[in-house]
Parts: structure tokens; sequence; C-alpha cells
């Protein structure tokens, strides 16, 4: 219907990262540090070990400008929009600041969490591009609160119906309600599916035990059936949800975290630069 | 000899209360005869816990005994222990059955018996002693046919009649149904007399069954069965129909005990039932020293009735008092007051305006309480182009401008005194459609959106010359700016005003083509037969025109145009439609490139018909009356719900929108959030008036809310909730540190109680006091959150698809 954050006004923000990246990069092509190979100790060096810590300190400031609500003039998907693409074009930035230099040190740490911290954040882009139409269509127009009703409404009339199949049906029912259960590990939410889902071995089941059914029962033994099986269907979906924001959600895990480690290692690694070099 | 009065004051209501209080106060000698046994029987027979209303807000209180805005136990209280105070000389259960004018006075016949005299009598009785009775055989004196409800709650398990199909029948039948099986007889097919807040609670409870209805049917006899049980019988369209039941309830309206007050010698200007009697400004009636107030004399209020009683006693005693609204209209007239007494600028005006000639002066005093006076100068706008205001102009002295060219503000229609302009505003509830400034200075009158439309409503000639108005300058606005008067008078002798109801069909497709309509308010959907099925093709809010297509193209109507709401159009007849284009080459260039549009535009829904399918959905849901309307596209939303959160945060802990609720169409949905109606349903009912639109068309709740829940329940979309107001949000760091209160975003409705006094009613209010716009799609992360205007709605669908 509009734009979205990767096309937000003609790719303002990209067109702006690819100059900075061309700049930095032209820079550091002519650039002859006066000793030694290129480092994050030479003129270019702190020029761009500075431009990475302000855009480092940028970047974070979005998990706060996010929740400045009703402040500001531009809008939080133009925000959003320069976070992705300065964040991207970051990478460039830093990695001629280590002038290819790596070592088991506290320096290339804050690089290292750096490339994880940029890494979630692009999981995080293809998660926005690819579930929010999955979630539309596996809802079908339903909350999420309107499926677990709509669950809710299949137990009870499959119990009401299964009292009049014998106990054995009528426990399978009810045990199969009872063990329902969405989510628990973070990896089952994940997941999205559950191989030994309650509803769907009850469905199995009373498929089985339905086959002995009396004549005078058999209609009774496939309306349960439908219900089950319906039921089956809307387990699925609410799962299929619950995983979809789930990985909506799950690099924010990694990437705010990673962020507050990010900044930890950068005064270790501008203190120790400064103060022990 | 009979005991002697200077003042009589027949009815305790709020009117003869308050006379007999200042009788009291000023030491004059009165009676106040009552013929129940307590004080104010209208109000005492108010269902138990109403609400009584002190409208108009405007209007000063001047009486000895207080009134306020309460439930009706507190105000019966204070009037009670008030009389007693001032020591009313009351008698109750005393009824004057006769006034009789002799050469020294009046002398007052009470309970058929004893004998008064007085010197002047106020006639203070009201309406609702005589209420419209069933008066069908076997309903007289019966003990269980009644005219009204005390206490809904007091019967249960019973059948219960309830006849009537105002406010009073819907509100018992509703309230009855709670515990009874209730039927309610309609005389006619519909419920048309009822407020809009009734309606709808009488259909919804219709809906769900939890009472029937009998329309078109009027009772014929009642008759007594065993037991407490009886048989009505009724006649309906189809014939007789039986009821048994246990009670009947009719609910049929008051009319002027027209019988008694002639018998005292008054005469009604009419022989209509509903006529009332013909007063001086003093109150004063043909018959000298016999006086009426309160609702006999047409003023049905509680507060206008206590401030005519306490008049009316100044009156009597040969006082002059100016009317308790003078202060008012002093300081509303302040710069006029150097040349004018407010007596003489009152005359004045209904001399120079003509819209406000037919009213009678106190009709005119209420309008200009609900109006301010401006006093433009030359180059001063009045308002602009595009603006949401939505008041009444009349210019008392001076010459405004209406800038009927965007693009050139010198190109302007003059008005000049006793002309009035801003009526279109008022009537469609949309933008301005021009720039109005002062040319030369101006005394200018603005009148309140309600006080206008109530004037419409209730004044014949002042709706004939706002329509007459209207008509010309609709056909000036939108097809014709610069049209002579000559062809103008021509156009106008055959066009004419055509209302549609919501879902009419103002034209089919494959109809000849009659003539263009104008839409002056409301909105029309525009759909087309596309492979066997009816399919919408687009919407036009007011401000447009429809219908123009057939008549250039010289065919059949190639579409069918359907009113989305109801909404009244302008009716241009076809031959002077075409003569207009004739004579004027910018309207037919400007028709052309409409029909051009057009034509291009239907090719593109038929080649995806799944166009039309949302668009005629997303009217449904509201965009046929929105002024602006918040859409989530679906394929960017990753429901992070920072758009509510944004809204709690700078709204008091409150979110105003629920995102997930609501319908979605192919990816487009529609939260639960206020489409800012044109007409908003919410605004007609509020009894505190605590709902506006403001100048950019936000509609928005302000503090005078009560509570009443009234607009929760008008508002077709259930985007207004009552919440309990939030608590003061503490700093983030003790949030952090401490638990103290909630976070960032944090809704706090659902764990907020009692405590924090009544719920009130919230709901969006576009963050019209927030500067740069409505937060939740400034928060909106991925740009999914958009606010869509209806003139913006057609071509951004269309560009994305669904």
């Amino acid at each position: 219907m509009h734009e979205s954050i990767l096309v937000y006004k003609g790719f303002r923000w990209l067109k702006l990262s690819v100059a900075m990246v061309a700049v930095a990069v032209l820079a550091y092509a002519v650039h002859r540090p006066e000793v030694g190979p290129p480092n994050g100790g030479t003129t270019l060096g702190y020029v761009l070990g500075v431009w990475g810590l302000g855009l480092i300190l940028w970047l974070a400031w979005f998990g706060i400008r996010k929740r400045r609500y009703g402040v500001g003039k531009q809008n939080l998907e133009d925000w959003l929009s320069a976070h992705i693409y300065l964040g991207l074009g970051l990478i460039v930035v830093a990695t001629l600041h280590t002038g290819f230099q790596f070592g088991w040190n506290v320096h290339t740490l804050a690089y290292v969490l750096m490339i994880a911290v940029i890494l979630s954040g692009v999981f995080g882009v293809a998660a926005y591009a690819r579930y929010p139409d999955l979630i539309t269509e596996n809802r079908r127009g339903m909350t999420q609160r309107e499926m677990l009703s709509q669950i809710a409404e299949i137990d009870a009339k499959a119990r009401e119906l299964s009292v009049d199949l014998g106990d054995n049906i009528h426990n399978e029912v009810m045990r199969a309600a009872e063990a329902l259960a969405f989510g628990g590990s973070a990896w089952r939410l994940l997941r999205g599916r559950e191989p030994d889902c309650p509803a769907a071995r009850a469905m199995r089941r009373v498929g089985e035990m339905a086959m002995d059914l009396p004549k005078a029962d058999a209609e009774k033994g496939h309306q349960l059936l439908e219900l089950l099986a319906r039921k089956v269907q809307s387990v699925e979906r609410v799962r299929r949800d619950l995983s979809h924001k789930a990985m909506m959600d799950v690099w924010l895990y990694f990437h705010v975290p990673l962020t507050f480690a990010l900044i930890a290692a950068l005064t270790a690694h501008v203190v120790s630069v400064f103060f022990y070099w | 000899m009979a005991e002697h009065f200077k003042v009589a004051i027949i009815g305790s209501g709020p009117g003869g209360m308050s006379a007999a209080g200042r009788a009291a106060q000023n030491g004059v000698a009165h009676v106040l005869l009552e013929k129940t046994d307590h004080l104010s029987d209208t109000i005492y027979k108010y269902q138990k816990g109403k609400l009584v209303m002190a409208t108009p807000d405007v209007l000063p209180l001047r009486s000895p005994m207080d009134f306020a805005m309460g439930i009706r136990e507190d105000v019966l209280g204070i009037w009670d222990r008030q009389a007693a105070e001032l020591k009313i000389n009351v008698r109750f259960n005393a009824e004057a059955t006769k006034i009789a004018k002799g050469d020294k006075g009046f002398t007052l016949t009470i309970n058929g018996k004893e004998t008064i005299a007085a010197d002047a009598v106020v006639l203070a009785i009201g309406l609702q002693g005589n209420l419209r009775k069933l008066g069908v055989p076997g309903s007289d004196n019966h003990p269980r046919v009644q005219y009204q409800v005390d206490d809904p709650d007091e019967y249960s398990d019973e059948t219960i009649v309830v006849v009537g199909a105002g406010d009073a029948a819907i509100e018992n039948a509703v309230a009855l149904a709670k515990q009874n099986k209730v039927i309610i007889v309609n005389r006619s097919g519909e419920f048309a007399r009822a407020k809009q807040g009734n309606l709808d609670l009488i259909s919804k409870s219709l809906d769900k069954g939890v009472l029937d209805c009998m329309y078109n049917s009027a009772p014929v006899k009642v008759e007594n069965l065993s037991g407490d049980r009886m048989k009505l019988t009724l006649k309906t369209a189809e014939g007789e129909a039986l009821v048994e039941c246990d009670r009947i309830i009719a609910r049929l309206g008051a009319l002027a005990p027209r019988a008694f007050v002639e018998s005292c010698g008054i005469q009604f200007p009419s022989k209509d039932p509903t006529a009332l009697p013909e007063l001086s400004p003093t109150y004063e009636s043909n018959v000298k020293g016999l006086y009426v107030i309160g609702a006999l004399a047409g003023y049905p209020l509680i507060k206008q009735a206590m401030n005519q009683g306490y008049e009316v006693i100044e009156f009597i005693q040969g006082n002059k008092v100016k009317p308790a609204d003078e202060p008012i209209l002093e300081r509303k007239f302040a710069a006029l007051l150097d040349r004018y007494t407010v007596d003489e600028l009152l005359h004045a005006i209904q001399k120079t305006i003509p819209v406000f000639s037919g009213l009678t002066v106190l009709q005119l005093r209420e309008v200009l309480l609900g109006s301010e006076v401006h006093t433009p100068q030359p180059g001063d706008a009045v308002f602009r182009r595009n603006e949401f205001t939505n008041t009444f102009f009349t210019i008392f002295e001076g010459e405004v401008g209406i800038e009927i060219n965007p693009d050139d503000p010198n190109e302007r229609v003059p008005l000049g005194p006793g002309e009035f302009f801003g009526e279109m505003g008022l009537i469609s509830g949309r933008r301005r459609s021009a720039t109005v400034a002062a040319t030369r200075p101006s005394v200018l009158i603005e009148t309140a959106r309600r006080e206008m439309i109530k004037l419409i409503k209730s004044v014949p000639q002042v709706r004939a010359a706002v329509d007459k108005a209207a008509i010309e300058r609709q056909i000036r606005t939108y097809l014709a700016p610069n049209l002579s008067a000559t062809y103008m008078a021509e156009v106008m002798s055959t066009a004419k005003l055509r209302p549609f109801k919501a879902g009419e069909t103002v034209f089919n497709e494959g109809d000849p083509a009659d003539g263009i309509y104008l839409i002056r308010n409301g909105s029309c959907t525009v759909s087309q037969r596309l492979a066997g099925r009816e399919v919408v093709v687009n919407y036009v809010p007011a401000g447009n025109y429809v219908g123009e297509m057939a008549l250039v193209r010289d065919r059949p109507r190639a579409a069918t145009v359907k009113a989305a709401i109801n909404t009244e159009t302008v009716w241009v007849e076809a031959a002077h439609f075409r003569m207009l284009m004739d004579h004027m080459p910018e309207l037919r260039h400007e028709v052309e490139k409409r029909i051009g549009a057009m034509i291009m535009q239907d090719e593109e829904i038929s080649a995806r018909p799944e166009t039309g399918s949302l668009i005629e959905a997303l009217v449904k849901e509201g965009a046929k009356e929105a002024a602006d309307m918040l859409l989530i596209d679906e394929s960017l939303c990753i429901r992070c719900d920072n758009c509510e959160k944004a809204c709690a945060e700078t709204h008091g802990g409150i979110s105003r929108l629920d995102r997930e609720a609501g319908p979605t169409f192919a990816s487009i949905h529609v939260p639960t959030s206020c489409r800012h109606c044109a007409h908003p349903h919410c605004m007609p009912n509020c009894p505190a008036d605590a709902i506006h639109k403001s100048k950019d068309g936000e509609v928005f709740i302000d503090e005078k809310c009560i509570g009443c829940g009234n607009c929760e329940r008008d508002c077709p979309y259930g985007v207004i909730h009552m919440a309990y107001a939030a608590d003061e949000k503490p700093g983030l760091l003790s949030w952090m540190l401490f638990g103290l209160g909630y976070g960032p975003g944090e809704d706090k409705a659902a764990a907020l109680g009692e405590h924090h006094g009544a719920k009130l009613a919230v709901k969006c209010d576009l963050c019209k006091d927030i500067e740069g716009g409505a937060a939740c799609v400034r928060a909106c992360p991925t740009g999914a959150a958009i606010r869509v205007r209806p003139d913006e709605f057609f071509s951004l669908i269309t560009k994305a698809g669904p």
C-alpha cells in the first residue's frame, strides 16, 4: 500500500550510507600511514574510529528514541530506515578502522560483538519482511484471542458429544483438552510445530476407537472426529502464529544485550587505547 | 370570607416552586397549590436514580432554590429542604379546579369545594399532569394500565406490554425486559421519534431478542382475564391481534391540559393539540393578572422554568427585571452597546437579518446565547478553506468576501448585511470549501452548530432560507463559480434538494440520465455489474457530484449510485447542466477531465475487481463518513504494538486504539480507532456537551465529560470506551530500580479500580495537542500505520492493490 522501511523516501538512507562507505573506502585507499601498515592508530584510523564510535552510539540511541512517544519531528519509520542502512555501512567503516588487524584481544572482541549485533539486526530485517504477510495469511482475519476461544468452543462441544460414546473416547477427549499447551521453551515456541501434539494424538486415537462404535453412535463418532480434526487445524494455526511472532521477536534478545556488551567492550577498547597503548 | 393572597401559584414543579420561593423571599403573601402530596411531581416520577440534566449550560440560574445536574433523589432533597427554609406556604393535595376572574381579582376553587382569592395567578402546571391516555375501552382507571414506571426493578416475571415509540417508552421497555417478558407496541412501522441513543438501544435489543415489537399496531380494547391477567386487542396491518399480559404501560407523551386552561379564559392560537398559549414578554396571558410559566409556556427545561418563576414574581410586584441571560448577551455584544441597548439590538438583528426575523424574541435570545460576535477588519479571515469548523455566520454590519478561487484571493463573491455564510460546512460536516474574509469593518454573528441545527429543524422559515441559499452556493462552488444571475435563476428554477437514506439508490445502472447530483452531505458509493456481480468502483464524499458522465456521453447511466449514509444532494436538471457546460468552457474542461479519469479507473477496477471489494468493505467500516481513518498495512506491520504504546503514553496511560481488534480486508487492517466522522454519531447525545470537533476535524472529548456512556453506545464503530483516569507516571528510574508504577508504554487501564473516581469516556483525539501529529503513526517503526483522508482513499487503495 505504501513504502516499507527499506525503500523509504526513495532509498534516502541507503544512498547516504553508500556515500558514507564510498568516502571511507576512498580515504582508506589514498591514505598512506606515517609508520607501519594501516591501523587504528593512524590519523585516518582515529577519524574512522571516532566516526564508527559515533555511529554506534547513535544507533544504540534508537532504543531510547523508540520509546520517546509523541516527541521529535521525524517518524520512527525514518529513524528505523536510517538505523538499518547506516548500521550496515558501519561494517565497512569499522573494518577499515581496524586496518584488518585482528587478534585475541579486547579490541577484536569489540569488533566481533559489533558484527554480531549487525548480523542479528539483518536477521530482524529479514524477519520483518517475511513474517507480517505470513501472520495475516495464517490468521484469516481472527485475533489470537478469537483463535483460542474457538479452540475452547470446540473442546466444549467435543466434550458434550463424547459423553455418549463410552469412557475410553470421553477420557481421551478430556485428556487431550487438559494436556494442550502452547509455548513452553523458546525452542518449542520458535519451531511452530509439535510432533507429539495432544490434539493430533487424540484425533488419531479417537479415529481408531470410533471404528468400533455401535452403528447407532457412528454418526456421533463422525461428528466428533470432525471437531477434533478442526481443532488440530486451529491448534496448528495458533502454533504457527506464535512461532511467527517469536521469529519477529527472538533476534531482539540478541540484538539488544549484545549492544550493551558492545558498548562495554568499546569502553574498554577506548580506555585501554588511550591510557595503556 | 375566602382567604386572600397577593399571588396564587398553581403547580409546585421547578417553575412554580421557584416562584413561591421568590414570593416568600420578597415577603409577598402567596400560596402554592400542589395537587399531590409532594413537591415537583414530574421529577418525583422520574425513574429512580435518573440523572437530571441542567441544560442549557450557558444559561445562569436565577432562583432562590438551587439546581445543578444530579440524580433525582439529590435534586428533590435539596428542594424539599430549601422550600422549608424559605417558609414557602404550600398546600398539598390541593388541586385548583376552577379559576374565575372577577372585578377584584381571581377566585380559585380548590378540589371543587373551598375557595381562595388572589390578585394574581401563576399557572405553572406543566404538561405532565395531562399524560396522553390509552383511551380505549377497558383501560380507564384500570389498576394495571399505567402511564409511568418509577423503578423498573420492582417488576419481575410479568408479561408487560409497553405502548409508545418515544424515548420514555424505549427506556422503560428495555429496563423492564431485564426481568420480564416485554412487548413494545408501536403505532408506526419504525422508531423515528426517539433520540439516536435510544434508537440504537431498541434496535440492538430487538436484534438480540431481548424484547419483541409489534409494529403498525394500535390498541383497541382491554379485557380482564382471571387473576391479574388481561387481554389487549390490537389493530394491526394484518387484522386484529390478541396479546395476553399482566400489565400495560403506555408512554404516549403529554399534552397541554387545554380544557382547563381554556376554562380560565386563556386563548390558544390554533386548534393543534400541541399548541401553547400566547404570552406577553412578562409571561402574562390574554387574561390580565393570569401568568403562565414553564412547559405550558413552551419552556420545558428545568432551569428555564425556575428562572421564569423568579421573574414572574418580580413582574407581578411591578419590578422590571432583565432576563437572566441579559448579562451574557451584554458581554457578547459589548462592542455594540455604545450604540444599542440589548433590546434595541435584538430588534435591529431581527430587522436586518432575514433568517432570524421569523423567530420570537425568546427564541432569538436563545440563539444568541449560543453565538459569538466578531468585529473583523478588512482583510481579516473569518475562516479558511479546508478548515473543519462548522459554525454559521450572519452579517449584521459590513461586508465579507467569499474567495471562490483558491488560486486568486481577489476573485470573490461579496456578501452584505443580512446575508449569511458558512452553511455549507454546517450542513456537510466536512472542510470549509472557501476562505471568507472581511472586506469592510464588519459585525458578524457566529452561531454554534447545535443552535443552528435546532433552529433549522424547528423553524421552517429558517430551513427554507438556508436551503435556498445553500442550493445556489453549492452550484456556484462545485459547478459554476461565475454564473450570471439570469442563468443562475434559470438553473435554480428546477434545481432541488433530494435526500437519500443510507443504502437508498440515487440512480441505477441503465436508467436514463435526468440530471446530476451534487452531494452536499453524506457520501455515496458507485458500483457496476461486473461478471454478474455488483462491484463497488468508487466512493464519493460530500462536496463532489455524480451523474455527469451519462449526460455528457448521452447514454444511460453506466453505474449505480447509492447513498452510503444518510445523504442530501442538490439535483440539477439535465438540460440546465448541459446549458452550463455550453456557457462555461472551464466547467466543460473540468467535467471532461473527470470523465477521462473515471474511464481509466473503471477499466482498472474491471481488471482487478478485488480492489472494488476492498473499497466496499472499507466504506462499510466507516470510510463513508470518516474525516480520517487509521489503517494498518499488515504486510508491513510487525505487531510490536508500539502504536498502542505511543497512544497510551501520550494520553494519560490509556490507549484509545486497539490494534489487533477490527476487520482485515486483503492486507488492509482497520484497527479500532476513531474515524472522526463528518457528523459524529457520538456528539448529539452528549448531555454535557463535552464532545467537539476542532478546526482541523478532530473529534475530541473535553473535561466536561460526566461518564454517562451515551457516546460509547452511539458509536457504530466501537471506538469509544469508558476508563478510569490513570495515575501519574513515575520517573523511568523509579520504575526500573524500585518497580514503582508502570513502565514505558504499559497499558494501565486493566489495573485501575473504582478508587480512581468515575469512569470517563476516552477516544482518539488525533493527537490534536501534540506537535507533529498522530503519535501512533509516528511511532510505527515500519510505516505500516497510516492515516487516510477520504479524498486520498481511492488512489491509495488502487495504487496498492490487495
